[in-house]
């Protein structure tokens, strides 16, 4: 009996990549776009699953999720733990994810305070204005945490947001089986 | 009043279908529907689910930190907010003017801004639904999708883009987030060596935006009757513009035009918003909902944005994007535009017109050289209180942008107000969506690309949710969230609130849950 000589044609599968941006501002998937026209290049060994770019509202099995961004509310809770049930390997993209970032400013601030505040010495409201507090409006934690306080993470992907080429070198290792490491230049904090 | 379809008689008897999250769109939302038995929409909302507390924790910091902070609202927009931060801290350094170079140096890292924002929304995030139909195959209606069907068309958007982003970096000194605009001018000139890249892609670029502005009114001309009536709604609508009533982006009075086109407020210095717009705040959105002071909220909400910016303005000052806007205003007849999908269309011409305005500038010898900084502290401008105070509005992508700061003795801000353009289409988005629910939600199933219309009329006006979540606003909803905390937070609700928070105990089925 002979073997099959080894089809070495076959398409390896495309792995399936999540993103998300919880109390983030977009910039860590600005930036992934600023990849440029590698993004075409890219698409042909990825494909996406639930994603701002994508109307996949439910994730489902991944191999990789990016998560942008640090937790502010209840739901982005809920959406971590359903990333990470359903991701392989999770990535905590940017200073956000990584340390609350900047929205982590308000920690310090009491929220009772806050709320007299804003409605009683902001310039500008109507005399009607009354406060939200609509069930469909998740709740706010009291303080912005990082992922890593909720979930297991992975990888740490730091910067303010990280590069374009640092995402790059680093989905290019995962792609390619590798442990991911940023040489020096692409690991940066600002 | 009561908008038609924003609160349903008896919710307790309606079926929920939630959009959530509503995707393609920058930031976080959501829609509800209740339905009745029929398949009738009874109410719809668009929600904004998220606050940050921006406004808040910046105060107490140095102000010369804040125009690099804010950038973190949004990492779509970051220059609008870093140069409308810089503008107002331009009056609290006392640079009135700031110098030549300054001012086009920030006005060029601007219009690469909405060149880059614009051609993002256009291509990568709405070119799916326009491309391949409202209800195409959820799959694939998404920018990888394109890439595989209209590679041409993909490749344009990620060029485009990528030129914006460019125009930042040379500028700015990065991409996102950069740090090039300081209160009174900038810190950098631009680099001959940046300044070659620029000119040598500035053509190719030119002829991508035509193309680009090609392809929307052509979507408009081959199917007129879905262009011009999905989601329309008539309104006034808001945008800066040149004391000469030229289109204007960085620097500008305010005018209103209403919904007939008749100019109802113009020439109003950026200074004196606070007489011309309040705010509103209704219980079920983090958003707030701005409305025109003297003609109150019923009646007196606004558009911003590019429909409103193409409309509002006399003329362009660059030829390419006039002659565009001259066969843009032709289509409506004499009368003003009033349909949501046109806002890709005049998003478009924006793109066109902000290429042209680069390409001036690149040609302007003081971006690489002459004097950065301006400013005298014993000009500085100040509130009634004797604090420095500055207001610096700008026409971000989205519409116009406010940042409002006061600033003590110690150098620290003790005030910070922010009116970003998403808020100001608040109420407009509610009624494009309620528009569609009219239009679409007549009694037949329930489908995923029947709610990607309402999504497809939300997209229209590119929201940037997360410029909206600025707000400490809705810090309220800690009073929810306290359970474990209730007595703190409960006192704090009564003894503040007690005319105005008790009331809503009667609103449909909240607060107590």
């Amino acid at each position: 009996m002979t073997m099959d000589p080894l089809d070495i044609h076959h398409a390896p599968r495309k792995l399936r990549v999540a993103t998300v941006s919880l109390a983030g501002c977009f910039g860590c998937h600005m930036s992934l776009l600023d990849i440029d026209e590698r993004l075409f290049e890219l698409i042909e060994h990825v494909e996406f699953d639930r994603s701002p770019f994508t109307d996949i509202k439910q994730i489902g099995r991944c191999d990789i999720g990016l998560i942008e961004g640090g937790l502010c509310n209840a739901e982005n809770v809920i959406v971590l733990r359903e990333f990470r049930a359903h991701c392989k390997t999770l990535v905590a993209v940017g200073a956000c994810a990584i340390t609350g970032g900047l929205p982590a400013q308000r920690n310090h601030l009491d929220v009772g305070v806050m709320l007299t505040e804003v409605y009683h010495t902001r310039p500008g409201l109507s005399a009607s204005s009354r406060i939200p507090d609509d069930p469909e409006l998740p709740l706010p934690l009291n303080q912005v945490h990082p992922i890593h306080e909720v979930v297991h993470v992975d990888y740490f992907l730091p910067g303010c947001p990280p590069s374009a080429d640092a995402f790059w070198a680093f989905l290019n290792d995962l792609m390619a089986g590798r442990t991911p490491h940023l040489g020096h230049g692409l690991l940066q904090y600002d | 009043m009561a908008f038609d379809l924003e609160t349903a008689s008896e919710p307790g008897k309606l079926r929920r279908v939630a959009i959530d999250p509503v995707s393609r769109v920058e930031g976080h939302g959501k829609v509800t529907l209740l339905l009745d038995e029929h398949n009738r929409v009874q109410q719809a909302r668009l929600h904004i689910v998220e606050f940050r507390g921006f406004e808040k924790f910046i105060e107490g910091r140095p102000y010369w930190e804040v125009p690099v902070m804010v950038q973190r609202l949004c990492g779509i927009c970051p220059v609008s907010h870093h140069l409308a931060a810089s503008k107002a801290f331009d009056r609290v350094v006392g640079a009135m003017p700031i110098t030549a170079s300054a001012g086009k140096i920030r006005r060029l890292m601007h219009y690469g801004q909405v060149m880059q924002s614009n051609a993002l929304h256009f291509f990568h995030l709405s070119s799916p639904d326009l491309l391949f139909g409202f209800d195409s195959e959820v799959n694939r209606r998404n920018i990888i999708g394109v890439a595989e069907k209209h590679p041409d068309i993909a490749r344009k958007g990620v060029l485009l883009r990528k030129f914006g982003q460019e125009v930042i970096r040379a500028t700015a000194g990065k991409r996102v987030h950069g740090t090039g605009s300081v209160p009174g001018g900038v810190n950098k000139h631009v680099s001959a060596a940046d300044h070659a890249l620029l000119k040598a892609d500035l053509g190719k670029m030119r002829d991508f935006a035509q193309d680009a502005v090609t392809i929307a009114k052509q979507l408009h001309a081959q199917n007129p009757a879905l262009y011009d009536h999905f989601g329309a709604f008539r309104s006034s609508m808001m945008s800066l513009v040149a004391p000469d009533g030229a289109l204007e982006l960085y620097d500008g009075d305010l005018r209103v035009r209403d919904a007939s086109g008749a100019t109802i407020v113009d020439h109003v210095p950026d200074q004196d918003y606070l007489n011309l717009i309040e705010e509103e705040v209704r219980p079920w959105t983090y958003m707030k909902f701005p409305y025109l002071k003297a003609i109150g909220p019923d009646t007196g909400w606004y558009r911003v944005g590019p429909l409103a910016r193409v409309q509002n303005c006399d003329y362009i000052g660059t030829s390419l994007a006039e002659r565009e806007r001259r066969e843009f205003v032709d289509w409506g007849r004499g009368e003003p535009i009033h349909a949501t999908l046109a806002y890709h269309w005049a998003r478009m011409i924006e793109v066109l017109h902000t290429i042209e305005v680069i390409g001036e500038l690149l040609d302007d010898p003081d971006i690489l050289a002459g004097e950065r900084m301006a400013g005298d502290p014993a000009r500085a401008q100040r509130h009634a209180n004797g604090e420095r105070e500055g207001i610096g509005v700008i026409e971000a992508p989205r519409g116009t942008l406010i940042h409002h700061y006061r600033v003590g003795d110690d150098d620290l801000v003790t005030m910070c107000n922010l009116i970003v353009s998403t808020t100001h289409n608040n109420q407009a988005m509610n009624e494009a969506v309620r528009s569609v629910a009219r239009q679409y939600f007549d009694g037949r199933a329930i489908t995923e690309g029947l709610l990607n219309h309402i999504e497809v009329a939300i997209r229209a006006y590119d929201p940037c949710l997360s410029c909206a979540t600025h707000a400490l606003g809705q810090m309220p909803l800690d009073v929810v969230l306290i359970g474990a905390d209730g007595s703190a937070v409960d006192h704090v609700l009564r003894s503040h609130t007690g005319d105005w928070s008790r009331p809503q105990a009667g609103a449909p089925s909240t607060a107590t849950r």
